[in-house]
């Protein structure tokens, strides 16, 4: 009898012993890659930004079951709107701007990121409310539409008034500012001294956990009940009293927050945005993100976008060098191999592991 | 005036050129099991969708405990306490029995601290709602016999026992009125014995039962009132033992000519 109660304290010891050590690896990590260079930092601050994506949609996909396929127009209006608030753009096209704001428009973060989360969870309503009677593939073209309209619309709307400069996109957006710490300067702490994009891979491992704590929280409550319940039977659901309605539209707001949030980091991290960065086959990413790693299954969420985002890239800097070792020369070039990969991979987990490669499926 | 629980008068309800609910009334009594029988296509799972909400009615009125409700949304329906199962079984398949029964808690706990932020700041009231919802689940789980299933996925119950699930569900939204769609559907004679101590349980414990059943030997030995449909409308209204006698049913059943034999 004693056993049991023995061990319960060493297990959660266990699991205290756990997050300290992953959290460290997590702090280390940068520093590690770093010493083969900046890019791999880059491409590990890319891929926190791929999770966080893929969580957003995984509340409308994995959740409450509604298959969209437009979900990066969220990321688009997350990444133009921190844009337009702090790059000279709209200082310099609009006189009435640069009368009220004489030193331009530079917006706080403070400001910017909260109102880039409520601006993409309106468009989320804006999509999700026409679409409600909606289902399964009907509901996929009518996203995927959607997404396509919002990338045509900032590729157009330079004229007749000139609001998001077009294909050109825009530029010298401001980088990310906390106090006194400027993301786009490298960071001298005691004698070390942090790159700008471990600064913001810092603050991208912050906001994904962040994330990670809302989905997880949300998935063990009523309103993570009524999602599931949705996405296993609708009808049931509304004879249970969900309004059905209601908690559809509360998915698409909230998983749209998170593409908004996310977009304005992309903007700030990057410095520029421009309309190609949002196209359709960055929407099936994202989508074969969550599916790849387990619907639903918040771990599974995240190795998908891992998988999907880290290892194509990295293969970016492996292949060239090993083929040329191997072969003398480049015989399949990487954006090729990375989309070979990429079906690959689709097709395996659908045969072997159909449900994503971490799903917990209980089975008795 | 009227001391009925749920009354319905003269409900219609067209299917195109189909009338498949014709002037249909009906009133059933706080604590009665009440029967809707009749044979294949009499309307009867036609009257149970419009009743619920799930589908429209051309024409009707409507009253639960005296008051008019218009059975327009099925959530606003179960909300004014009319539950229902399904003739075919609907289920969350891919979650557990608990959380099936979780989900049905869904209506009777809202409020700030259940919601959206008392789960993302993990409130203590949130806590103790969880918990409450966890033990009050268990229970209904135990009270239809169920409870060592709990932390089963529900697509892996057998029949008999995903029918007292759905009916544990159900339960779970308080409602003043359950109505089962054919729940004996597909069970053994051994099953359906168990079914009707646990109807009659339920009953025992206050609620009204409106069921929908095929078996006429479970709604003669159940039921305190038994309203008889066929195309649409109402042949017999009255308790079991008249209905049996009653010519119009039983050449409904059995076809003209049969009275006299």
């Amino acid at each position: 009898m004693g056993f049991p109660q023995l061990s319960i304290p060493l297990s959660r010891r266990n699991a205290q012993i756990a997050v300290i050590g992953i959290a460290l690896a997590l702090i280390a990590l940068p520093f590690v890659v770093g010493i083969a260079g900046n890019a791999w930092i880059r491409i590990l601050a890319f891929a926190l930004l791929y999770i966080m994506l893929a969580l957003g949609l995984n509340i409308v996909v994995g959740y409450a079951g509604l298959l969209d396929l437009g979900y990066i127009a969220f990321y688009a209006v997350g990444a133009y709107l921190y844009g337009l608030l702090t790059s000279p753009h709209l200082f310099e096209q609009f006189v009435w701007i640069r009368e009220a704001f004489p030193d331009g428009l530079h917006s706080s973060i403070w400001f910017v990121i909260p109102l880039s989360a409520c601006i993409a969870a309106l468009f989320g309503v804006l999509l999700g409310a026409p679409t409600l009677r909606l289902r399964g593939d009907y509901l996929a073209i009518v996203t995927l539409g959607f997404g396509e309209i919002i990338r045509i619309f900032l590729n157009n709307l330079n004229a007749p008034i000139n609001l998001t400069n077009g294909p050109q996109g825009i530029s010298n957006i401001d980088p990310i500012t906390i106090g006194p710490v400027n993301f786009g300067k490298s960071l001298d702490i005691v004698g070390i001294s942090i790159p700008s994009v471990q600064l913001y891979y810092y603050l991208f491992l912050i906001l994904a956990l962040l994330m990670i704590l809302v989905s997880v929280r949300l998935q063990d409550s009523r309103i993570g009940r009524a999602w599931i319940a949705i996405r296993e039977d609708e009808v049931a659901a509304k004879a249970m009293g969900i309004n059905t309605r209601n908690v559809k539209l509360l998915a698409f707001a909230m998983g749209a927050s998170f593409g908004g949030v996310s977009g304005a980091m992309f903007s700030a991290f990057q410095g520029f945005v421009s309309p190609e960065s949002f196209v359709l086959m960055e929407s099936i990413v994202i989508v074969a993100m969550v599916v790849l790693g387990g619907i639903g299954y918040v771990p599974g969420v995240i190795l998908g976008a891992i998988l999907l985002y880290a290892i194509p890239e990295a293969l970016r800097y492996v292949a060239k060098p090993l083929q040329e070792t191997l072969f003398g020369q480049e015989l399949v070039a990487p954006e090729a191999l990375r989309m070979l990969l990429f079906g690959l991979a689709m097709v395996m987990v659908m045969l072997f592991r159909p449900y994503g490669l971490l799903s917990v499926r209980r089975s008795q | 005036m009227n001391s009925a629980l749920l009354s319905v008068r003269s409900a219609r309800k067209m299917f195109g050129g189909l009338l498949a609910l014709d002037d249909v009334s009906l009133s059933i009594l706080p604590g009665q099991i009440y029967g809707l029988i009749g044979p294949n296509g009499a309307g009867k799972t036609t009257f149970f969708n419009v009743i619920t909400g799930l589908t429209n009615p051309d024409a009707g009125q409507f009253m639960l405990q005296g008051r008019p409700y218009r059975p327009t949304a099925v959530h606003a329906v179960t909300r004014a306490g009319i539950a229902r199962t399904f003739q075919n079984i609907r289920l969350f398949p891919e979650m557990t029995a608990l959380e099936n029964v979780m989900v049905g808690r869904h209506l009777r706990t809202h409020g700030l601290h259940r919601g959206v932020m008392g789960a993302l700041l993990q409130t203590r009231q949130f806590k103790i709602s969880e918990a409450v919802i966890r033990r009050e689940a268990l229970d209904l789980l135990a009270y239809l016999g169920i409870d060592r299933f709990m932390d089963s996925l529900a697509r892996t119950l057998s029949y008999g026992d995903q029918r007292r699930l759905e009916i544990a569900r159900a339960l779970a939204t308080e409602p003043l009125l359950l109505a089962l769609d054919e729940p004996a559907a597909g069970m053994n004679a051994t099953e359906k014995n168990a079914l009707k101590a646990t109807l009659e349980t339920i009953r025992r414990d206050g609620k009204t039962i409106l069921i929908i059943e095929h078996d006429v030997g479970l709604v003669m030995g159940l039921c305190d009132q038994v309203t008889v449909l066929d195309y649409g409308r109402v042949i017999a209204q009255g308790a079991p033992a008249e209905i049996q006698r009653h010519p119009d049913v039983i050449t409904a059943y059995l076809g003209s000519g049969a009275v006299r034999a």
